[in-house]
C-alpha cells in the first residue's frame, strides 16, 4: 500500500463523516417514523429522491440552491403528510407488515412518476457556485461543498434537538418513542402526533436528497441502494433512537470509507455483515427499545 | 363455525360445499390447471415461469402465510437451488436428476444456516435480518466468480435430452419441457398438500395464532419456526433449480433484494396462507407484467398501484378475498 | 423418494395422455394454419433490449436504427419480395428475462434471427438459449466473455466492440501522449477486469508503470473515498474503467476534487448517452474510445449515407453510438440473407463469414474464429464550445484502423484452430 500517510488516514476520515452525514440525515427520518409510528418506511428513499428531483425542478425554473433548502423539505414534508393521511393511516392495527408491504408498492409507483415526469435516464446536478472547489483543511485538499454537507447536516441535527428537547411538542414526540401506550393513555391525539412525524421524517429525507445530488446527479433508481444501506445505520443505532441514528450514521460512513482503503470491494459487504451481526447478538441495536417486537 | 353457517343458509351450502370441496382435492384441483395450462398462456416459457414463481412464492408462503413471519431472504434460497443445481451441471458434468436433488438440498442446507441465526428475533427484525443475510449470500456468490460466473452469470446448464426408463425426451422441445417441469411442481404441490394436512402443519398454524399457547401447550417454538424456514427452503430450492435448467443460465440478480421483494408482492397479491394463493399471484403477476409491458413501458407503476389497492382493500389476497366472500 | 417414482410412474401415463390431446387440440388449430403459411411469412429479426430501466434511451435508439435498417432491406425488394420485420421486445437490462424473451422469440415467434443486447450478462444468457436452438445471435454490446470458446458457438456473432479494443485504441494513443504513471479506478465486475487488462497489455508495449488499480463494487455513488487515495499515487494518467452511472458519477467527482488539474483522466469507452447525461463539466478533457461518432461522415460515405437516412426517417435526429450497432447488427444479417438467397441458418452463418461489409463507418468484416467483427476504434474527447448542433458533443482525436492484431488471439481465447 504506497503512500499511507496520516494525512491520508485524515483526509479519508473526513471523506467517511461527509458521507455519513447523508446517512444520517437519512436514517433520522426513517428510525423516527418507526419509533414513533412502528412502520418500516420501506418508501424513504423515494422521498429522498424527489426531494433532489424537486430541486432540480425548482432551479430549472430559476429559483437557486438556497431556495431550495428551505422549499424542498416543505413540500416533501408537505407530500409526506398527505401520504400518511391517505394511505398509512387507514392500516394502523392490521399489523406491522401492512405499512411495510404499502411503502413497498409505493416506492415503485414514486420512482415511476418520475420516470415519466422527468426521463429515465437522470440529470447532472451542478453544485452552485459558491461552493465549488476544494479547500485546504489542514491534510490535504477536501471539497467545499461536502464540508457544507456536514456543516448543514449539523444545523439540521442542531434545529431537531432544540424542537424535541425544548418544545412540547417534542416532548410528546419524545414520550410517544419511549411508550406509545401511556401517551394515548394521557389523552394526546396519537394520529395528529404520527402525521407529523411522518412530515418530519420524510422532508429530512428529501433534504437529504437534495444535499446528495451535487455529488452524484439524480436518477429516478437513486433511492434504492441508500435505502438498504440506511437499513444498515437504523438497525445499529437502533430503531426508533435518533441519537443511535447519528451515531451508526457517522459509523457506517467511516467504516465505509476506511474498508476502501484496504480492501474496497469488501465495503458494500461489511456493512451487511455488521449489520447480520448487531442483530443476532444485540438486536436493538446502539440505544433502541429492547424487546421491540410484532 | 363453518357447519352453523351451513346449516343456517340453505342456499350458501352450495357455496360452503364447493369451498370444501377445493380445500379437500387442492392438489388434484392444481395438477388438472397447470396440465392444461400451457393452451391459455401466450407462450409457453411464460407459463413455466408461472409454475416455478408459483412454487417459489410456495415455499415462502409456508413460512409467511402459515408461520406469519414476513422473511425479506428468501431469494437466498431460491437463488442458492439454482446456482447449486448449474454448478452441479455445468461444472461437475451431474445427470439432471442428481442436480435437481442438489438444489432442493442446497435450499434445505441455506434456509437452516439462515434460519439458525435469525429465528431467535421476530417481526420487523425477522424481516431485516433475512434481507441483510441475503445481501451477504448475494456478495458471496458474486465474489465466487469461477463457479459462478459473477456479474456476467453462470451459463451453459444445457440440458438437451432426458433420459427416462429408457425413453429418450427432448428438454428442447417447449411442450415437453414444460411437462417435465410441471411435473416436479405438481409433486411439489403434493407434499406441501400432506405437510400442510399434517399434524406438525396444524403446529404451524397454532403457533402463528397464538404463540404463547402453543408453548404452553408443551409445543417446542423456536424449532418449529426453524423446521418451517428448512422445509421452505427446499421448496424455494426445488423452484430455482428447474429455473436453471428452464432458462440455462443462472442470472445474479436472482439473489438480489429485489427477488425477495418479488415473492413477497406474489404471496400477498394471491393470497397468504392458502394454498391456492401462491400460484393465482404468480399467475396474475406475470400475466399481468407480460400484457401490460406490451402496452406500456412504464408497467411497474401498474403493478405497484395494483399492489397498493391490495394492501389496502384486499390483505387476504385475489383469492383470499374469494374465499371470504365464498363463505359469506 | 419412493413417492417420487410411484408418481413419476403414473404422471408419464397421464403426460402421455395430456400430450396427445394437446398434439390433437394443436392440429385443428389455427395454428396449424399458420405453419402452412410459413412461406410467405416474413423474415422475423428477434430484437430484445433493455427498454425499460437506465438505458431506456440507448435501447431506443438501438430500436430506431435497428427499423431503419429494416425498412431499407425491404425498400430495396427483401428477399426476392419477402419482407423483414423487427420484433421488439423489452429484457429490462435482466439476464433471466432475456432468456425468456428469447425463449418467447424462437419458441412462439419463430423469429429467424436475433439481434440485441445492451449488456455483458444479458448478451451470455441471450446467446446461451439461441445457440442450443441453432438460432444466429448477433450480439449489438460490448464483452469479452462472448468471443471465448466457452460461451462461442457458430451462431455466434458480435458486430460490437469489446473491452479490449476499445481499451487497447485509448490505450495506444494515451500512452504515448500523457505519461508512463498510471493508476486505475475500476468497477469491479467482468467488464471493468476486462477493460483494465487490454490497458495494461498495451502498457507493456509502452513500458508504462502500474501505480495501483484500485476497485469499486458496481453501484458506488461515491467515491469521495477513493478519489484521495489516487491522488496520493501522483499518477500522469488516470484511467477509469467502468460504465453508465458509476461512470458518470465518477467522472462527476474527480472533477469536484480537482484530479484534472493535474492528471489526465482516460476511459476506455465514452458514449453519447452518458455525456449527456453527466454534462460537460463532467466529461471535460476526458479522452476516450467508442465505437463510431456521427461526425465522421466526413470521412466516409456509408457514414453520410447512414446519418441522412436516419435524420429523414426521424425528424432530423442523429444516430448515436449504440443506435450506429443496432443499425450495423441488423442490416449485416440482411445482407447476408440476401447474399446467401435463403433464411436457412447454416447458408446465413457461411455468408456472414464471408460478408466485406462497408454499412456506416468503414470496412468491417467477422473474424472467422469468433465471429468478432473486425472494424475501427475512435479516440475522442468531449466537447463544450463550437458546437454546430446539439448532437456535436465528442471530437474525434484519433481512428484506429481495422485490424486483427487489435483482438486478442484465437488461442488466447481457448479456439481450437
Amino acid at each position: 500500500m504506497a503512500g499511507l500517510s496520516f494525512d491520508l488516514i485524515a483526509l479519508q476520515l473526513f471523506a467517511g463523516l461527509a458521507l455519513g452525514a447523508i446517512y444520517v440525515l437519512f436514517a433520522i427520518g426513517l428510525s423516527l417514523i418507526f419509533g414513533m409510528l412502528t412502520v418500516v418506511n420501506f418508501a424513504h428513499g423515494a422521498f429522498y429522491m424527489v426531494g433532489a428531483y424537486v430541486g432540480l425542478y425548482l432551479i430549472s425554473i430559476g429559483g437557486n440552491f438556497w431556495i431550495c433548502l428551505v422549499a424542498v423539505p416543505i413540500a416533501i414534508g408537505l407530500f409526506g403528510l398527505a401520504v400518511e393521511r391517505v394511505l398509512i393511516r387507514p392500516l394502523y392495527g392490521r399489523g406491522i407488515d401492512y405499512p411495510l408491504l404499502l411503502t413497498f408498492g409505493l416506492s415503485y409507483v414514486m420512482v415511476e412518476c418520475v420516470r415519466i415526469a422527468f426521463g429515465k435516464t437522470g440529470y447532472p446536478f451542478d453544485t452552485p457556485e459558491v461552493l465549488q472547489g476544494a479547500v485546504d483543511i489542514g491534510v490535504g485538499y477536501f471539497p467545499l461543498y461536502r464540508l457544507f454537507v456536514i456543516g448543514a447536516t449539523a444545523v439540521v441535527l442542531l434545529a431537531l434537538w432544540l424542537f424535541l428537547e425544548k418544545t412540547s411538542f417534542g416532548l410528546i414526540i419524545r414520550a410517544g418513542a419511549r411508550d406509545p401506550q401511556i401517551v394515548r393513555v394521557l389523552g394526546v391525539d396519537v394520529s395528529k402526533v404520527w402525521l407529523i412525524v411522518f412530515g418530519i421524517g420524510t422532508a429530512i429525507a428529501g433534504f437529504a436528497g437534495l444535499l446528495a445530488a451535487p455529488l452524484q446527479g439524480v436518477i429516478p433508481e437513486m433511492g434504492g441502494t441508500i435505502l438498504a444501506e440506511a437499513f444498515v445505520v437504523t438497525v445499529v443505532g437502533g430503531m426508533g433512537s435518533i441519537g443511535g441514528a447519528v451515531l451508526a450514521g457517522l459509523l457506517v460512513g467511516v467504516v465505509v470509507s476506511m474498508t476502501s482503503l484496504f480492501a474496497p470491494e469488501m465495503a458494500k459487504v461489511s456493512i451487511f455483515a455488521l449489520m447480520a451481526v448487531v442483530l443476532i447478538v444485540r438486536p436493538q441495536g446502539f440505544f433502541g427499545r429492547a424487546g421491540l417486537m410484532s | 363455525m363453518t357447519e352453523t353457517t351451513q346449516s343456517i343458509k340453505q342456499p350458501g351450502a352450495a357455496t360452503g360445499g364447493w369451498y370444501e370441496f377445493a380445500t379437500r382435492h387442492r392438489a388434484s384441483i392444481v395438477a388438472a390447471i397447470i396440465l392444461v395450462f400451457p393452451l391459455v398462456m401466450p407462450f409457453t416459457a411464460l407459463a413455466v415461469n408461472i409454475l416455478i414463481y408459483g412454487l417459489y412464492a410456495l415455499g415462502f408462503n409456508l413460512v409467511f402465510g402459515y408461520l406469519g413471519l414476513l422473511s425479506f431472504g428468501h431469494a437466498a434460497l431460491f437463488g442458492t437451488g439454482a446456482y447449486l443445481c448449474g454448478i452441479a451441471i455445468v461444472h461437475f458434468g451431474w445427470p439432471w436428476y442428481a442436480a435437481i436433488a442438489v438444489g432442493v438440498g442446497g435450499g434445505l442446507l441455506m434456509a437452516l444456516l439462515i434460519g439458525v441465526l435469525a429465528i431467535r428475533t421476530r417481526g420487523i427484525y425477522f424481516a431485516m435480518v433475512t434481507m441483510a443475510l441475503s445481501q451477504c449470500v448475494y456478495y458471496l456468490f458474486y465474489q465466487a466468480v469461477d463457479l459462478t460466473g459473477g456479474e456476467n452469470g453462470l451459463r451453459g446448464i444445457n440440458v438437451r435430452n432426458i433420459d427416462l426408463f429408457g425413453l429418450r425426451i427432448d428438454f428442447i422441445n417447449p411442450i415437453v419441457r414444460y411437462y417435465v417441469i410441471a411435473a416436479f411442481v405438481i409433486a411439489a404441490f403434493v407434499v406441501m398438500s400432506r405437510i400442510l394436512a399434517s399434524p406438525f402443519g396444524a403446529v404451524i398454524e397454532a403457533v402463528r395464532e397464538n404463540e404463547k399457547r402453543a408453548r404452553a401447550s408443551g409445543y417446542d417454538v423456536t424449532l418449529t419456526r426453524l423446521l418451517t424456514f428448512v422445509l421452505s427452503g427446499g421448496f424455494c430450492g426445488l423452484a430455482g433449480a428447474l429455473q436453471a435448467l428452464h432458462l440455462s443460465i443462472v442470472p445474479i440478480e436472482i439473489l438480489h433484494y429485489e427477488t425477495s421483494g418479488l415473492v413477497v408482492m406474489i404471496a400477498l397479491l394471491g393470497g397468504m396462507g392458502t394454498f391456492f394463493g401462491p400460484m393465482i399471484g404468480a399467475a396474475v403477476f406475470l400475466v399481468l407484467e407480460n400484457v401490460v409491458s406490451v402496452w406500456t413501458v412504464h408497467w411497474q407503476l401498474i403493478v405497484g398501484a395494483i399492489f397498493i389497492a391490495c394492501v389496502l382493500f384486499f390483505p387476504a389476497g385475489i383469492w383470499g378475498t374469494l374465499v371470504a366472500r365464498g363463505r359469506r | 423418494m419412493t413417492n417420487k417414482v410411484t408418481k413419476a410412474g403414473s404422471i408419464s401415463r397421464r403426460r402421455l395422455l395430456t400430450t396427445a390431446s394437446a398434439g390433437a387440440a394443436l392440429a385443428v388449430s389455427p395454428f396449424r394454419i399458420n405453419l402452412l403459411q410459413a412461406e410467405e411469412a416474413p423474415i422475423k429479426i428477434g430484437f430484445p433490449v433493455p427498454l425499460t430501466g437506465p438505458y431506456g434511451a440507448e435501447a431506443q435508439d438501438q430500436v430506431r436504427a435497428g427499423q431503419l435498417a429494416v425498412a431499407q432491406f425491404n425498400d430495396a425488394g427483401g428477399l426476392n419480395g419477402r419482407k423483414a420485420e423487427l420484433v421488439v421486445r423489452d429484457d429490462k437490462l435482466n439476464p433471466g428475462e432475456a432468456a425468456t424473451r428469447t425463449l418467447e422469440l424462437v419458441e412462439k415467434e419463430k423469429v429467424n434471427f436475433v439481434v440485441g443486447s445492451l449488456s455483458a450478462a444479458v448478451q451470455l444468457a441471450i446467446n446461451n438459449v439461441t445457440k442450443e436452438r441453432g438460432v444466429i445471435f448477433n450480439s449489438i454490446s460490448q464483452s469479452d466473455a462472448i468471443n471465448e470458446a466457452a460461451d462461442f458457438s457458430k451462431y455466434t456473432f458480435h458486430e460490437a466492440l469489446n473491452p479490449h479494443m476499445t481499451s487497447g485504441a485509448v490505450g495506444r494513443y494515451a500512452f504515448a501522449k500523457f505519461g508512463k504513471k498510471v493508476a486505475f479506478l475500476t468497477a469491479d465486475y467482468a467488464y471493468g477486469h476486462e477493460m483494465v487488462r487490454g490497458f495494461l497489455e498495451v502498457g507493456k508495449e509502452f513500458n508504462v508503470e502500474n501505480l495501483g488499480d484500485i476497485r469499486h463494487p458496481l453501484g458506488t455513488t461515491d467515491f469521495s473515498t477513493l478519489l484521495p487515495r489516487l491522488q496520493a499515487l501522483k499518477p500522469d494518467i488516470l484511467c477509469i474503467s467502468n460504465f453508465g452511472r458509476d461512470q458518470q458519477i465518477a467522472l462527476k467527482q474527480a472533477t469536484d476534487f480537482g484530479i484534472k488539474k493535474s492528471i489526465q483522466i482516460i476511459a476506455p469507452l465514452l458514449s453519447h448517452a452518458s455525456r449527456v447525461a453527466a454534462g460537460p463539466q463532467a466529461f471535460e478533457g476526458v479522452v476516450g474510445g467508442c465505437s463510431f461518432y456521427w461526425g465522421i461522415e466526413d470521412k466516409f460515405a456509408s457514414t453520410k449515407a447512414f446519418n441522412d437516412a436516419f435524420r429523414k426517417m426521424y425528424d432530423g435526429k442523429l444516430p448515436t453510438d449504440y443506435g450506429a450497432l443496432g443499425y450495423g447488427g441488423v442490416r449485416t444479417v440482411l445482407e447476408a440473407v440476401k447474399g446467401a438467397g435463403s433464411v436457412e441458418t447454416d447458408k446465413v452463418v457461411a455468408a456472414l463469414e464471408a460478408l466485406k461489409y462497408d454499412d456506416y463507418k468503414g470496412p468491417q468484416y467477422y473474424r472467422k474464429c469468433d465471429h468478432q467483427s473486425v472494424q475501427s476504434v475512435l479516440v475522442i474527447k468531449s466537447k463544450s464550445k463550437d458546437m454546430r448542433n446539439e448532437s456535436d458533443v465528442f471530437e474525434v482525436l484519433s481512428t484506429e484502423e481495422p485490424n486483427e492484431k487489435y483482438l486478442r488471439t484465437c488461442e488466447a481465447l481457448g479456439h481450437k484452430s
